[in-house]
């Protein structure tokens, strides 16, 4: 191309993106919000990416959550902030029946859906919506399953479709959940984001309109925050919801800053141009803690990281390999070097923070003689070759894979162990794994819902191989202890069953547990109210800004 | 005339399909799984994998894929991402503005700067002011964007506080998504200070985007004064008694500038499609970070989509500039 040609080029593409660019109206919505005579409070959450959208039941990440379910919409019932303690929530109460299959939930009253740009609703929240955002994930004649790709990955990984026979509306304020057998988890389920309660009126009058995929981009819902504008990349803006039925948030305006590196949210933070911030980095704790403008919370996170052994490979197969190899694993070692001390060392599949953790299980100490000796027992006295594979991403439960993997490597060469290290771009990494190609693998997990079902059936499950459960291990007694669990409505009986379970889990080592994180959150002097919240959400109902 | 245009729409037939053929087979040959990708550490049951792989259409063997792929740009349309849902071009069409506009401010930042400071170092060759812009743009030159970035950031946003850290525009202000440049729709809205302040977020961005072309604009200017300095008709310029400056600029600079031209147009090129770090860390919402993130989750329509589109833009455009250049220019159309 020619200096003429180039300088030509460039305006005429300006000229002719400037007429392609999509012109859109929100002054509307903006003009609809309520905003109060006095000076509105704003508060700027600096996040670390675009949501996918704004149906939490449409995907699966986070970023998703904290954008739309914790924001836009409600739920039957709710986990507590800061904790797993299922509580009501658009749902006042419920009963279930005595064999475990019937769920009857009374609705709360005179709950208003939010008024957005291009739907004013005409009645308030009611049976209906509850049956409309269910049916829509599960029933593939719902006329909008199909609408925005109809791909509800949490419903199904729930087994929701499996699981719920039919929802029947007993009058406008009681619905009913048949389930096709006893779940126990079902409740802290309902709590979860992708249970999210939508509009069927609004699902309505924009089916009628032909606008049906707007609904997962403008939604109207029940929660503390109204949608009033998106810019990708950019920023998502919410206004307080004056008439939220458990009282107006403390903030007018709700200001999402996306902002994906990690150093220039902690920028954005120290300079006050936002008051949270999104996932910072491990590496900044330190300027984090002297910052006299930042208060830094933490919290014990309801997560695990671990090394799965592949129990269908060689020599893992041996039971006592895979204790070998336990004896092997320096944890301090690791939690001072890859957790910068903020990690607290695993013993069991689930966090000690979670109900019917086992706190008699001993955790194997290391020791590399017990460790050879138990080598040479089950075969190998001079060691193996093996690999290790080394997620390629960065996890609050593992924040340096590969470092983590080259502290065990040297462990494990010390009783002949010689191990590789392999590592894989992110999706090929999680293919292979699935297909069983690792002989070790570190992976890791963040909890659902507070529920040990959700740590023990979903990673070391019989139906998980193949799926989460990388170490292939499939236990008959384990599988049924956990089984039994799932449709046990007592806790107590739950508890006793989930630890004899922990302590199969322990004695056949088809992981080794490596480390529970310590979340840690940085927020401004000013932030009262900011809740970390287990489960890795971000809240910011319970939020005000201090002067 | 009208046998030129077809002469000229004759090569961007297959080039179009060439750019198609090439950024579908590129992206599929890297490995990596857009469904396993979604379904992250939960993993997904073979089963409803397959049902997932059926519903994007990547099930499908390759070829069938692609011209399934050809068929809908055909019919124009480019596909939904895998991941928003959402059509391709109107998500392109929402963040290309971004980067016209930070690319259009670092090329001016870096030609107000880089060329007098050329000028000027060729005409004062050898002086501390000549060495003095040398050593800064070979610095500039080698500077890691991400570093220098950052660098920036820490000195006049956090230390300074005269700049802001990132993003568009203060989030306080409502700004209106109308034409996709800040600097237009902050002018069209209501809000008082809005230009003032896309102005001074845009300040940073296209310090650090500016900073390379800005140091080959600079080194281009020097070298290509200094060759035109040492011509004859320079030296009967002087000898004629004309004002320096009139040698220089008149004179010098006039056939000095056809290289530097070409150089910026080229820079030009490099900013629109090599903003991808400088978005990142200033959070701006542009075209390059889309792609990358696009690239990195595999979404394969956005990928393919995103890149076709930039490169049909630059075909367009190149094909529209052909023509007008054969309809002023007559030896052009009848050049065989």
């Amino acid at each position: 191309m020619n200096k003429g040609k180039v300088a030509l080029s460039l305006s005429i593409a300006s000229i002719i993106t400037l007429g392609l660019s999509g012109c859109s109206d929100d002054k509307a919505a903006k003009d609809s919000s309520s905003v109060a005579a006095k000076k509105p409070v704003s508060f700027v959450y600096c996040s670390e990416a675009s949501p996918e959208g704004f149906n939490p039941g449409l995907f699966t990440t986070g970023t998703t959550f904290d954008a739309s379910s914790k924001t836009i919409f409600n739920r039957l019932v709710e986990f507590k902030l800061g904790t797993t303690e299922v509580i009501p929530a658009l749902a006042e109460s419920w009963d279930v029946s005595e064999d475990g299959l019937v769920y009857t939930f009374k609705l709360r009253h005179d709950v208003p859906f939010h008024t957005t740009k291009d739907f004013t609703p005409t009645r308030s929240f009611n049976a209906d919506d509850v049956i409309f955002s269910f049916d829509r994930q599960g029933n593939a004649e719902n006329p909008y399953h199909k609408v925005s790709g109809g791909s509800y990955e949490y419903y199904n990984a729930m087994s929701m479709g499996s699981l719920i026979k039919e929802i029947n509306k007993v009058d406008e304020y009681t619905v009913q959940f048949v389930l096709n057998q006893p779940e126990a988890p079902f409740i802290a389920n309902l709590a979860m984001d992708f249970a999210s309660i939508m509009s069927a009126e609004q699902a309505k009058v924009f089916l009628e309109k032909g606008m049906a995929a707007q609904l997962d981009v403008m939604p109207s819902g029940t929660g503390p925050f109204a949608l009033q504008q998106y810019q990708k990349d950019s920023l998502i803006r919410y206004a307080g919801n004056a008439d939220y039925w458990d009282g107006a948030p403390a903030i007018d305006r709700l200001i999402f800053s996306i902002t994906p590196d990690a150093s220039v949210r902690f920028a954005k933070l120290q300079n006050n141009e936002c008051q949270v911030m999104a996932f910072p980095n491990p590496s900044d704790r330190k300027m984090m803690e002297e910052d006299k403008n930042i208060n830094l919370l933490s919290q014990e996170g309801l997560n695990i990281g671990y090394l799965a052994f592949n129990v269908n490979k060689k020599p893992f197969d041996d039971v006592r390999v895979r204790q070998a190899l336990n004896m092997a694993v320096n944890k301090p070692a690791i939690i001072d070097a890859v957790f910068n001390g903020s990690g607290k060392a695993a013993t069991n599949p689930i966090p000690p923070t979670m109900w019917s953790y086992n706190t008699d299980i001993k955790d194997y100490e290391f020791n590399l003689v017990k460790a050879k000796a138990l080598l040479a027992e089950a075969g190998y006295p001079d060691g193996f070759e093996t690999n290790i594979w080394a997620m390629p991403v960065q996890r609050p439960y593992n924040p340096n894979a590969r470092r983590m993997a080259e502290i065990m490597q040297s462990d494990w060469a010390k009783v002949g162990v010689k191990a590789k290290i392999v590592t894989f771009e992110w999706g090929e990494y999680l293919k292979r794994a699935s297909k069983g190609e690792h002989e070790t693998i570190l992976l890791g997990w963040t909890g659902d819902n507070g529920d040990p079902d959700n740590f023990l059936a979903v990673l070391l499950g019989c139906d998980a191989v193949g799926g989460a459960n990388r170490s292939m291990w499939c236990n008959a007694e384990f599988d049924a202890l956990v089984k039994e669990a799932k449709t046990t409505a007592d806790q107590a009986v739950r508890t006793d069953l989930y630890e004899k379970a922990q302590v199969i889990f322990k004695q056949q080592a088809p992981w080794a547990t490596i480390a529970h994180s310590v979340v840690f959150e940085p927020v401004r002097k000013e932030v009262k109210g900011y809740v970390i919240d287990p489960l890795g959400g971000h809240n910011f109902y319970s939020v005000s800004l201090e002067k | 005339m009208f046998q030129f245009i077809l002469k000229r729409l004759g090569t961007v037939i297959p080039t179009f399909f060439g750019i198609t053929l090439l950024t579908f087979t590129l992206i599929h040959m890297i490995p990596g799984d857009p469904i396993e990708i979604m379904a992250g550490e939960r993993g997904i049951s073979p089963e409803r994998h397959a049902i997932l792989s059926a519903e994007l259409g990547l099930d499908q063997p390759i070829w069938k894929q692609y011209f399934s792929y050809v068929g809908g740009i055909l019919q124009g349309d480019l596909g939904n991402s895998l991941v928003t849902k959402k059509p391709v071009v109107e998500e392109f069409f929402e963040l290309f503005p971004a980067t016209v506009e930070l690319a259009f401010l670092a090329a001016l930042f870096a030609i107000c700067i880089g060329l007098p400071a050329g000028i000027i170092a060729a005409v004062k060759r050898g002086s501390i002011f000549d060495h003095t812009v040398m050593g800064v743009s070979l610095t500039g030159y080698s500077m890691p964007i991400f570093w220098w970035a950052l660098l920036l950031m820490l000195v006049f946003s956090v230390n300074l506080g005269w700049t802001p850290v990132s993003g568009r525009i203060d989030v306080s202000l409502w700004i209106d998504h109308v034409t996709g440049f800040m600097l237009i729709d902050s002018l069209l809205s209501d809000e008082v200070g809005a230009f003032g302040s896309a102005i001074h977020h845009l300040i940073l961005p296209s310090i650090v985007l500016g900073t390379i072309p800005l140091a080959v604009i600079a080194r281009m200017t020097r070298s290509s004064m200094l060759e035109v300095l040492g011509e004859d008709y320079i030296r009967t310029a002087r000898a004629k008694g004309l004002a320096p400056w009139r040698v220089i600029v008149i004179h010098a600079l006039r056939n000095a500038l056809i290289p530097v031209i070409t150089v910026i147009g080229l820079q030009v090129g490099i900013l629109l499609s090599g903003a991808i770090l400088t978005e990142t860390i200033f959070a701006w919402p542009g075209i390059g970070k889309w792609l990358i993130e696009s690239i990195g989750r595999r979404d394969y329509p956005v990928v393919q989509g995103g890149i076709l589109i930039i490169a049909t833009l630059i075909i367009l455009v190149n094909l529209l500039v052909d023509i007008i250049y054969g309809v002023v220019n007559p030896r052009i159309r009848h050049a065989k």
